[in-house]
């Protein structure tokens, strides 16, 4: 906004007429931008607890980022094995470990930061469904967020191979031979990604640079654009009303207050709450009792020894649970195919949410008993899929219902929520939406 | 507005034209990226055969040797474990071997040279992990009590019987692969070779 920018206060040679900040708005946006996006950005004034998980995403972005840069500083990418027979990768991350000043607190806080970005990411995406903040017009902003989640996917993924432990090894094994199940260009592809014909030194050294620097800057790309495409249209709410219908003299919503003070003030507090849980698992539980640092992954990869129970990380189980489902080839193609083709599946469907919701109104607050229920279930069911996956296939529930039928049954539940939405979303009952927000 | 209509065409497709040409000098550019990520000459020169020197290894037992990165196993099959063979045809999805997953000589019942002795590569063909031995029968491995030995993959629950055929329903779609091998002696087995080379 150059109108803003008091360009003709300045002397023609550029030379400062009034102060330091007016001299960087002349060349800079600096005011303008500090205004549309925080002390003049309008979000509305009900904002509750669901709302914290968005401003909590980027704080732990900060926290890999700024760890990761000094972790880098001492990791080694290398499966090649030293003079005690240990691949030099692992070696280094204990020697991170142990010697390294501070070192283990420094590699605790991007461990435990890795499964704290999907707790947040994934409480931020559920405050989305109930408050119907993908519905028009803000489409796009959920498509960046639905790319930015399998950015974050692969982001950990690559990051889970660097320890080079027995998880790290058999976990990119197995994931990278997913894309040999397609048909035709299976093989080839899997050999590219690995760049070798097993996973190996070739695979750690492109995992590391993928996870370092390529995957991390399409992340703050994606990320730039989800804010931009969110202050664009503005933020929904817990009553999904548009706070843009009512304006004052002004032209400023009525039942909006500037981010900056409000929310960002708001938002510190919830930094507290999060530093303080995310501390005590840092310094108390940094395994997260096996799930966020998984034990096997204590060991050195061993290319001939699968470990007996091998899980991917927690954020990843209710996908895997989708990939397991799928036992029965289809038109003549592998079932794996199709398990990956699950998989795939059920994180893209999430895209195309805005357009399968036909409800008249956005918010759970309004709906009726239908979306209510289908909600809860799904939640329930994403939650045992998570847990299943955790689970070898043949656990069973109290030792007699087998999980593995059970996970192909929630599996199609998954499914059947998204693609029956159109239908039921539309001959729910709902109440009419109040035409202000509630407090 | 007047100059609005003016559209100069052939200014217009030499605009177009260099736009292509561009695209393509882009795309060409792409090319040594992409084919740096393949296996490099080194990594392609590796997998030299393997030797294994078989004269200890006592009916029951097995071995796992490293061959181009992957684990294979050497089991030297007792007569109870060959007898389990015909009795899961039914069971298995591939039972003839009629799936190219083992070299002509071994296209037969106990997809191998010498009936007793099994030379697998034990990576699973489902996803690649590498299956458990599961030899013992039924409950004492924690299986089913149809359970007849074989192998469990971890990872995705594929079963194998003892001849790498893997079990109906299961995600592996393919048995176990058999690598070209051969019998440099009684008591010695070339791994990735045979007799019409590597």
């Amino acid at each position: 906004m150059a109108s803003n920018t008091n360009f003709e206060k300045y002397k023609s040679d550029g030379s400062l007429q009034g102060n330091l900040l007016e001299w960087f708005d002349a060349r800079f946006p600096a005011t303008s931008m500090w205004r549309g996006h925080l002390s003049e950005y309008y979000a509305p004034k009900n904002f509750n607890f669901w709302y914290f998980f968005g401003s909590l995403a980027m704080l732990v972005l900060v926290i890999q980022i700024v760890t990761g840069i000094f972790l880098v500083m001492h990791y080694k990418p290398d499966a090649s094995l030293n003079d005690n027979g240990i691949p030099v990768a692992f070696a280094s991350v204990e020697y991170i470990m142990r010697d390294v000043n501070w070192g283990w607190l420094i590699r605790y806080m991007h461990s435990t930061g890795a499964s704290a970005f999907f707790i947040v990411v994934y409480l931020h995406m559920f405050r989305g469904m109930l408050y119907g903040s993908y519905r028009q017009p803000r489409e796009l902003i959920w498509i960046f967020g639905t790319l930015i989640f399998l950015c974050l996917m692969a982001e950990a993924f690559m990051g889970y191979l660097l320890p080079w432990g027995q998880m790290s090894f058999w976990g990119a094994q197995v994931i990278v031979n997913l894309f040999s199940a397609i048909p035709l260009i299976g093989e080839p592809l899997s050999v590219w990604i690995r760049g070798d014909f097993v996973v190996g030194d070739a695979t750690l050294n492109r995992f590391f640079s993928f996870h370092v620097i390529a995957v991390p800057l399409v992340l703050l790309g994606l990320i730039a654009a989800h804010i931009l495409a969110l202050h664009e249209v503005g933020s929904n709410n817990p009553d999904g009303v548009e706070i843009k219908k009512r304006k004052d003299v002004h032209g400023n919503p009525l039942d909006g207050i500037p981010f900056h003070p409000y929310y960002t003030v708001k938002d510190i507090v919830g930094v507290v709450v999060f530093l303080m849980v995310f501390s005590i698992i840092v310094f108390f539980a940094p395994e997260g009792g096996g799930y966020f640092l998984e034990y096997n992954n204590f060991l050195p990869a061993d290319p001939l020894k699968t470990p007996p129970h091998i899980a991917p990380v927690w954020y990843f189980t209710p996908y895997y649970s989708l990939l397991r489902a799928m036992v029965w080839p289809l038109f003549g193609i592998d079932a794996k195919f199709w398990g990956v083709v699950l998989m795939g599946a059920g994180v893209v469907i999430l895209a195309f949410l805005p357009w399968l919701d036909r409800s008249p109104v956005k918010s759970i607050r309004y709906r009726g008993p239908i979306y209510k229920t289908l909600l809860t279930l799904f939640v329930i069911s994403f939650v045992l899929l998570g847990f299943l996956g955790t689970q070898p296939p043949s656990y069973a529930f109290f030792g007699f219902i087998p999980g593995a039928p059970v996970a192909q049954i929630l599996t199609a539940f998954y499914f059947l929520f998204f693609l029956t939405m159109p239908w039921w979303s539309r001959i729910d009952k709902y109440k009419p939406e109040p035409d202000r927000v509630t407090m | 507005m007047s100059n609005e209509c003016k559209v100069d065409g052939g200014r217009r497709r030499l605009v177009v034209a260099t736009a292509a040409v561009g695209g393509v000098g882009a795309i060409a550019a792409l090319v040594p990226f992409v084919s740096s990520m393949l296996p490099s000459e080194r990594a392609k020169a590796a997998g030299a055969p393997v030797e294994v020197d078989i004269g200890s290894l006592e009916p029951g037992q097995m071995i796992t040797v490293e061959w181009r990165g992957k684990p294979v196993w050497i089991i030297n099959r007792t007569a109870q474990m060959l007898e389990t063979l015909p009795k899961l045809d039914d069971s298995v999805a591939d039972p003839k071997s009629d799936k190219n997953m083992q070299p002509e000589y071994c296209k037969n019942e106990a997809r191998s040279i010498k009936p007793e002795i099994m030379v697998v590569v034990g990576i699973c063909t489902h996803l690649g992990c590498s299956p458990s031995a599961k030899f013992k029968r039924g409950a004492e491995e924690g299986m089913d009590n149809a359970w007849l030995g074989g192998f469990l993959c971890p990872c995705h629950g594929s079963t194998f019987d003892f001849a790498g055929r893997v079990f109906k329903s299961k995600p592996a779609p393919d048995n176990l692969e058999v690598p070209k091998h051969m019998y440099l002696s009684d008591k010695r087995i070339l791994i990735g070779e045979d007799k019409k080379g590597a």
